[in-house]
């Protein structure tokens, strides 16, 4: 019966693969400017953003937030005459999109450089492509510790303090305010919850630490982790995780009757992002950030409710002109301040922009930047580490509360951590760094 | 000159037939990837692996009657093999394929023997559970899988003496397609050889089968295997191509829509195969254009490709009821009618 049918498949195949192939076909043509993306009036970027998936809850803000500064820019007459744009490609948290839309952005789109391309998992699988390529690689949205190395990857930059970093910050303070006491980690089973768990351990004392339990990003429930934890009766504990699996990590505690002091990492707290998932997750049960009061973390920029703060005014002044559809929250604080930075860098980097001289900008300069960051840069030729610290902060009342001072440190184990010292910066007065 | 008469002048043998069409098909992959930049070089690379899963698949469920929601994982299998053994073992890319394939093959015996006395939904609700439960795999034994972040491999280099200006992913497009072109070639000869015959037996009417001497259970079994071969081998290409194995990459939508893919395309047949990976590679990037040209907010338009990707199928299912081949065949066949008929006159 199939006969007929199998002796057309061969034509057929020809022209299905021959029509797909041409139906992929897109033009592709270079400007003739000093290097890809940039004209005498533009300059273009791309990015990669889970707008959608596991870990598109209040991260699919930040891009946006970017976008809202660079409009801001754009509109106060953008960077030597160009105007900043940003492309950005949703990849749903997974990998294989994340090297398919990098490669459009890069090979199709001809892009300048990506910037702020978003996750551990995924970004980490374009690196090697991006530096190969020569593109520039700016702060990408993600403290894996992988983007620190400067001589093997002259390209990719880091942006936020490496989860080392910040799990060593993390397990100072709970070493000198929970001495004696029994902690439990929590983490993601990749880069960022392996390095923050690193941290904890290089401060913590081995004794102190009664469980460690680790989670794959993607799975629907922390029944047999919180499970684990609550029977290793740990007093605190302490959670790398991204804002979704803070939240059914909580409301599980909060079902077994398990009530630690709990601590987390910077990129798993935003209250608004926390506060919106436990009542959808909890179908409305649990509105507002009851269940995450009191959790201690780490903030390296200002608190997004202080808004007695000058950055915070500048950038909710913008937030209400471009991006008024989100709410003000950590994430588009986030995007705003990255994308500061990367201001800073297009301005260091001069009028004849190229690929190697935003590079070896952000290698010069980049130490000696100021902007609404509470501690320095580590940017170096051999070190592409962004914030080298973080100060501790509560969330009190649903608004993280920073307090005592930053401090700074490096990711090694010996590197002690030290008060910093830097006093605050003041915005420039049009809000438009000026680089240098 | 008619289609018969020209069909008449192709070999008799199968095998010389199949041949002489992956040499046509080669070629025209051949001309095809000069046309094009690197970027949709890239692009036909990602179509003829899925090319390869999807011909093993619609195989499977067209041929043998059987259904499998965990091809995705069987992916993972060969990519892992593939991501391992180039990363960590040095070996080179053929012989890594080849274990890719073999390995996948190997892993999908016992899923074939246990899924050949399953049927329908259990079937279906068996593969699943493989497709969910092999990602986790990945994270018991972070040690040598990665964890969560998996593992990277350098790109394949193309070799010295088709110039510098030759991109990497023109040639990832060639090594792709070449397992395509296998692929094809394999699946054509066994549909048309008395294993396949044996298949389709098996899916019309499996007592009819039984007492016709057929070994229902090692005919679906050896089918699955097959299958998993195949799958094996898209995962391996996969891993070369876009240089990774991670368990993101694996998520159980990825099985579900290899399923619409062989669905759309049209089933059972290799030909609906292209069009189902023609439609999983250029879909989504068209309905991400088109739910960006409109100026929405950005809640919306990052769900709106979801949307209008779901829309398409709903809308291609209810056109085509028989998948874009048999739309395609319909068309062909009404043409070729008309002609004669006209003829007649």
């Amino acid at each position: 019966m199939a006969s007929p049918r199998i002796r057309s498949i061969g034509v057929l195949t020809a022209a299905a693969l021959a029509a797909a192939a041409l139906a992929a076909c897109g033009s592709s043509s270079s400007s003739g400017s000093s290097a890809p993306g940039v004209t005498k009036t533009s300059i273009t970027f791309g990015t990669h953003q889970p707008l959608t998936g596991p870990a598109a809850p209040g991260y699919s803000e930040i891009a946006p937030g970017s976008q809202a500064f660079f409009d801001y820019v754009n509109a106060h007459g953008g960077v030597f005459g160009r105007k900043i744009h940003l492309t950005i490609k949703d990849d749903g948290y997974n990998p294989t999109n994340t090297v398919n839309v990098v490669h459009q952005l890069v090979l199709q789109s001809n892009v300048f450089g990506i910037f702020e391309g978003l996750g551990t998992p995924t970004h980490t699988k374009v690196v090697g492509f991006l530096n190969a390529s020569k593109v520039p690689d700016m702060f990408v949205a993600s403290g894996c510790p992988c983007w620190d190395k400067g001589t093997t990857q002259p390209y990719t930059f880091g942006w936020q303090p490496n989860y080392t970093i910040e799990g060593k910050i993390l397990g100072q303070y709970i070493k000198q305010h929970f001495a004696g006491k029994k902690v439990a980690v929590l983490y993601q089973d990749d880069d960022f919850g392996q390095g923050g768990l690193a941290g904890i351990q290089d401060e913590v004392p081995a004794s102190q630490i009664v469980a460690k339990q680790a989670y794959q990003s993607g799975v629907t429930t922390l029944a047999p982790q919180i499970t684990a934890i609550k029977a290793s009766k740990a007093d605190v504990l302490v959670d790398f995780t991204v804002p979704i699996y803070t939240a059914i990590g909580q409301l599980t505690s909060f079902t077994l009757g398990y009530k630690p002091q709990l601590v987390v990492s910077n990129v798993g707290i935003d209250p608004t992002t926390v506060g919106g998932l436990l009542k959808t997750i909890s179908k409305g049960k649990a509105s507002g950030t009851g269940l995450i009061e009191g959790a201690i973390t780490d903030g390296y920029l200002p608190s997004p409710t202080d808004t007695s703060n000058p950055w915070i005014q500048l950038f909710m002044k913008i937030h209400a002109q471009y991006d008024a559809k989100a709410p003000f929250d950590g994430n588009v604080e986030y995007g705003m301040a990255n994308a500061y930075t990367l201001v800073q860098a297009l301005q260091a980097a001069g009028k004849n922009l190229t690929r190697q001289a935003l590079i070896n900008a952000v290698n010069t300069h980049g130490a000696s930047w100021t902007g609404p960051g509470l501690v320095k840069y580590r940017y170096s030729s051999s070190d592409h580490g962004g914030f080298d610290g973080a100060e501790m902060g509560q969330l009190r009342n649903g608004k993280i509360v920073l307090f005592g001072g930053a401090k700074s440190t490096d990711p090694s184990t010996s590197g002690a951590i030290t008060p910093v010292t830097l006093s605050p910066a003041v915005p420039p007065a049009n809000g438009v760094p000026s680089g240098q | 000159m008619s289609a018969l008469a020209a069909r008449a002048k192709l070999p008799r043998s199968t095998m010389l037939r199949s041949l002489a069409l992956v040499v046509l098909v080669g070629v025209v992959l051949l001309i095809v990837s000069y046309q094009l930049g690197p970027f949709d070089d890239l692009q036909l690379a990602n179509g003829a692996f899925y090319f390869a899963v999807l011909a093993g698949l619609t195989m499977l469920a067209g041929l043998s009657g059987q259904i499998s929601l965990g091809h995705g994982a069987l992916m993972a299998v060969g990519a892992y093999t593939v991501a391992l053994l180039i990363g960590n073992e040095g070996w080179a890319v053929v012989p890594a394929l080849a274990a890719a394939t073999l390995v996948t093959a190997i892993v999908g015996v016992p899923v074939g023997v246990a899924a050949s006395r399953l049927r329908g939904p259990y079937l279906a609700g068996a593969t699943l559970a493989f497709a969910v439960g092999l990602p986790a795999v990945a994270d018991k034994f972070s040690g040598t899988f990665g964890g969560e972040n998996g593992l990277s491999i350098n790109p394949p280099t193309p070799p010295s003496f088709l110039g510098a200006s030759f991109s990497i992913e023109q040639w990832e497009a060639w090594i792709a397609c070449a397992g395509a072109l296998v692929v094809l070639f394999v699946l054509w000869n066994l549909t048309q050889s008395g294993l396949g015959r044996s298949m389709r037996a098996v899916r019309d009417e499996e007592i009819a089968a039984a007492l016709c001497g057929l070994r229902v259970g090692r005919t679906q079994a050896f089918a699955f295997t097959v299958s998993a071969a195949c799958a094996g081998l898209g995962g391996g290409l996969l891993a070369l191509v876009l240089q990774l194995a991670q368990p993101g990459a694996f998520p159980l939508q990825l099985s579900l829509s290899l399923l619409t893919g062989i669905v759309v395309g049209g089933l059972g047949s290799l030909a609906g195969a292209a069009w189902g990976a023609a439609v999983l590679v250029l879909l989504p990037r068209w309905t991400n254009d088109l739910a960006h040209s409109f100026s929405l907010s950005n809640n919306v338009s990052s769900n709106l490709p979801l949307a209008i990707y779901g829309v398409v199928l709903i809308g291609a299912m209810l056109v085509w009821p028989s998948g874009i081949q048999g739309g395609v065949r319909a068309l062909v066949g009404w043409a070729l009618r008309a002609r004669s008929s006209r003829e007649k006159d």
